[in-house]
């Protein structure tokens, strides 16, 4: 441990050697050297790999922006939220909807995934955790917007008539993909990630788009 | 998490009958008087005890005491060296933090192998002993405000990593520490979250711990806050007292500059 660091000190002293003074490191050392010391510094623990932190272009972009503090550009924006749409899976039946009360179960739930779950935890969908669902569930956080009367707002009474297909269609596609529609949005890519599988994407909806559903009522 | 449902259900039953509008100011307000009503008593001073004990004990294989471990302001000085950790030691070669420090010193001064009690999880053997010196050294400097050093380049480097372990998304769910701690005034279900991309005030988030923990009656110092993040965050298992967790409490430490750090504290 004390010998890697040394070496790492040493690369840092010979790059600011060559600067040809004390110059602090630059960012792209500053990025290889975090990279180095999450390689040492992370290891796997219960069903949690280390390889879980590859992540993808769409990630790294995001967190560099973060890291400088400035907002993606909007042509590198629009390109990330190209890709994740282009990923996202419809539904193989063509059905949107499955059962709000199931979906309601899985909104509360937010297990799954950590290293203290076994293999066999199921996934929650984690969603009670940033958003208000219900009315009657008041223990909800606010990291995302409320959620409450989701498709009364939005003028749903008939999930399956043409005039709701859109809003219908851009609800599977976020709760598929978030990134296809905000490129570095916080939210789980919950099928892109394989988190939640159709039919739980399903019961989502429902949760959200039933007319019979309490977020409607 | 049991905790946060069961105030809930409390929140809940003294709200039947209240108008909607009213319900979420009357429940945060619950939560904040039962969170008053903890600060008579801070079981902590168990631990600071314990701590204390600890420092002066002779132990381990050299049967010696702590008394001359060097903190950052020389050998045995244990007043006001809390609130400037991580910083740079010399004779290791390595940013440091409280813990990461205690294990050098139980190494080089008592002859325990720092790596094994690393290694050891967290309330179990030495670890817990761990934990009692950090807390004691804690409230040594409580009510100081944070001052961290970033004179020497590894301390501005480790700044500068912890800033990009912040923003590291990853994980099957995409999660950064910024995903909760990056706004302000957002919560995860009915719990405040602080935004510690900035300082985050007297008390709160980096300057609030270690902390004794009533929902599951344990003390946690600051290295086992951030490995439960971490595993909430669904990554994986970060090392005791490993580089990144320095870095990111350089980065949490150097943002609350000037806060006073109120730890040991008492969380819900």
């Amino acid at each position: 441990m004390k010998k890697q660091h040394k070496i790492t000190l040493s690369l840092l002293a010979a790059a600011a050697a060559l600067a040809g003074c004390v110059a602090a490191p630059s960012s792209v050392d500053l990025d290889r050297l975090t990279a180095d010391i999450v390689k040492k510094s992370f290891r796997d623990q219960g069903i949690v790999k280390v390889s879980v932190l590859d992540t993808d272009e769409t990630n790294r972009v995001c967190s560099a922006a973060d890291v400088a503090g400035k907002p993606l550009e909007a042509d590198i924006a629009k390109k990330i939220e190209e890709a994740n749409l282009k990923a996202v899976k419809w539904p193989s039946d063509g059905k949107f909807l499955g059962d709000w009360k199931e979906g309601e179960k899985l909104a509360q739930s937010g297990r799954g995934l950590t290293w203290t779950d076994e293999a066999t935890t199921p996934n929650g969908g984690n969603c009670y955790n940033c958003h208000q669902i219900t009315k009657a569930e008041i223990s909800f956080g606010t990291i995302g917007p409320s959620l409450y009367n989701y498709g009364k707002l939005r003028g749903v009474t008939d999930p399956n008539a043409p005039a709701a297909k859109a809003i219908v269609e851009y609800t599977w596609g976020k709760l598929w993909n978030t990134r296809a529609y905000n490129a570095c949005s916080n939210m789980p890519r919950f099928g892109h990630a394989g988190l939640l599988d159709e039919q739980q994407l399903k019961d989502l909806m429902a949760l959200l788009l039933d007319p019979k559903s309490p977020v409607n009522q | 998490m049991r905790m946060t449902k069961a105030l809930a259900l409390m929140a809940l039953a003294t709200l039947a009958g209240t108008p909607a509008w009213a319900q979420k100011s009357a429940a945060v307000q619950s939560i904040e008087e039962y969170r008053a009503m903890l600060q008579d008593g801070n079981p902590s001073e168990l631990f600071e005890a314990k701590g204390e004990a600890l420092w002066k004990q002779k132990r381990g294989p050299k049967n010696a005491s702590l008394e001359q471990c060097d903190l950052g302001k020389g050998p045995g000085v244990f007043k006001g060296v809390f609130v400037e950790l991580p910083r740079y030691f010399a004779d290791t070669g390595r940013v440091q933090d409280m813990e990461s420090r205690l294990l050098t010193c139980m190494e080089t001064l008592q002859g325990f192998k720092a790596a094994e009690i690393a290694a050891t999880p967290f309330g179990k053997g030495e670890q817990n002993n761990v934990t009692a010196l950090a807390t004691w050294l804690a409230a040594e400097s409580r009510d100081m405000k944070l001052k961290l050093p970033q004179s020497h380049p590894q301390e501005k480097v480790f700044y500068e990593v912890g800033k990009r372990l912040f923003f590291q998304r990853g994980g099957p769910h995409d999660f950064s520490c910024a995903s909760c701690h990056g706004q302000d005034n957002t919560r995860i279900r009915l719990q405040d979250l602080p935004n510690l991309t900035k300082n985050s005030g007297d008390g709160v988030g980096f300057a609030a711990w270690p902390a004794y923990r009533v929902s599951n009656g344990q003390m946690w110092g600051m290295q086992q806050r951030l490995n439960d993040c971490y595993r909430q965050q669904r990554f994986p298992y970060p090392g005791f007292g490993s580089d990144a967790t320095i870095a990111l409490a350089t980065y949490l430490g150097v943002n609350s500059q000037g806060s006073a750090s109120v730890a040991p504290a008492i969380k819900r």
